[in-house]
């Protein structure tokens, strides 16, 4: 996979969700994605950065448009420096919350996603990798 | 401080959300709803969604925490105009909104909320008997 482009949003408050959601739309827009994959990719995104913001305790996102040779799509990274995961397995299930939300972030960010892949080491931090192709 | 305006028409509230909502924005709606219902002892809240772009799960939490809300404080509550893309992903991201109403746009979920507060009105005339 080669990266076109790349730009790196900061993730601190909440305002920085609506920045995160605008940039990506844009970038979906510009490949020319179809309204419901725009939106996928949008609420994926939205779940994302809530989770930076909320468990990561901030950090930031890497927006990429990525080729493939074939095709072309955004990837984004979220990565903080937070606590960290200690079960990943668990954090994936539906409905398992710590912060009293629905639990759905992880999960729904993944069914909304083409590709998904996450690490975590406690006390280091998370990253978590989505990408959606055109 | 940013606020979405909620107007009262009779015996209801009406929200129209036209902005890209952060949290904070969107708890505070809540709080101003149900302060509104109080204030006001409407039955009915209707609120517009079709100007947004995407409802995550903070948002239709925020939704859904309305409609319970709202049903506790005697108003029924009608969520209207959701796009279908926003319809699509938001049951593929999990979330169906239970116990929420909804209707296709403003004109048929006025319709519903009128009689919704209808029928319950008679049921409580009933039950008072």
């Amino acid at each position: 996979m080669i990266s076109v482009s790349a730009d790196t949003l900061s993730l601190t408050t909440s305002e920085h969700i609506v920045v995160v959601r605008q940039a990506v739309r844009q970038r979906a827009i510009e490949l020319g994605f179809s309204l419901v994959d725009q939106t996928k990719l949008v609420t994926a995104a939205s779940e994302l950065a809530r989770n930076t913001i909320q468990h990561g305790g901030g950090g930031h996102v890497v927006l990429e448009v990525v080729s493939d040779g074939h095709r072309r799509g955004v990837r984004l990274a979220f990565e903080d420096k937070g606590p960290g995961i200690a079960d990943i397995q668990l954090a994936m299930k539906d409905g398992y919350t710590t912060a009293g939300g629905l639990g759905l972030g992880l999960s729904g960010a993944k069914r909304l996603s083409n590709e998904f892949a996450i690490s975590s080491t406690p006390g280091i931090g998370t990253r978590v990798m989505i990408a959606r192709w055109k | 401080m940013e606020r979405i305006p909620i107007l009262k028409m009779g015996n209801y509230l009406l929200v129209s959300i036209q902005v890209d909502m952060h949290d904070q924005l969107a708890l505070q709606l809540q709080d101003d709803l149900t302060s509104r219902i109080v204030a006001t002892g409407v039955h009915g809240v209707l609120i517009d969604i079709s100007a947004l772009e995407m409802v995550d799960s903070f948002i239709g939490r925020m939704l859904a925490n309305i409609a319970s809300m709202s049903r506790i404080l005697d108003a029924q509550t009608v969520v209207v105009g959701m796009r279908p893309a926003v319809a699509i992903t938001l049951v593929e991201l999990g979330l169906s909104l239970p116990g929420v109403r909804t209707a296709l746009d403003v004109e048929r979920g006025m319709e519903l909320l009128s009689a919704t507060v209808d029928a319950a009105e008679r049921d409580d005339d009933f039950s008072l008997r």
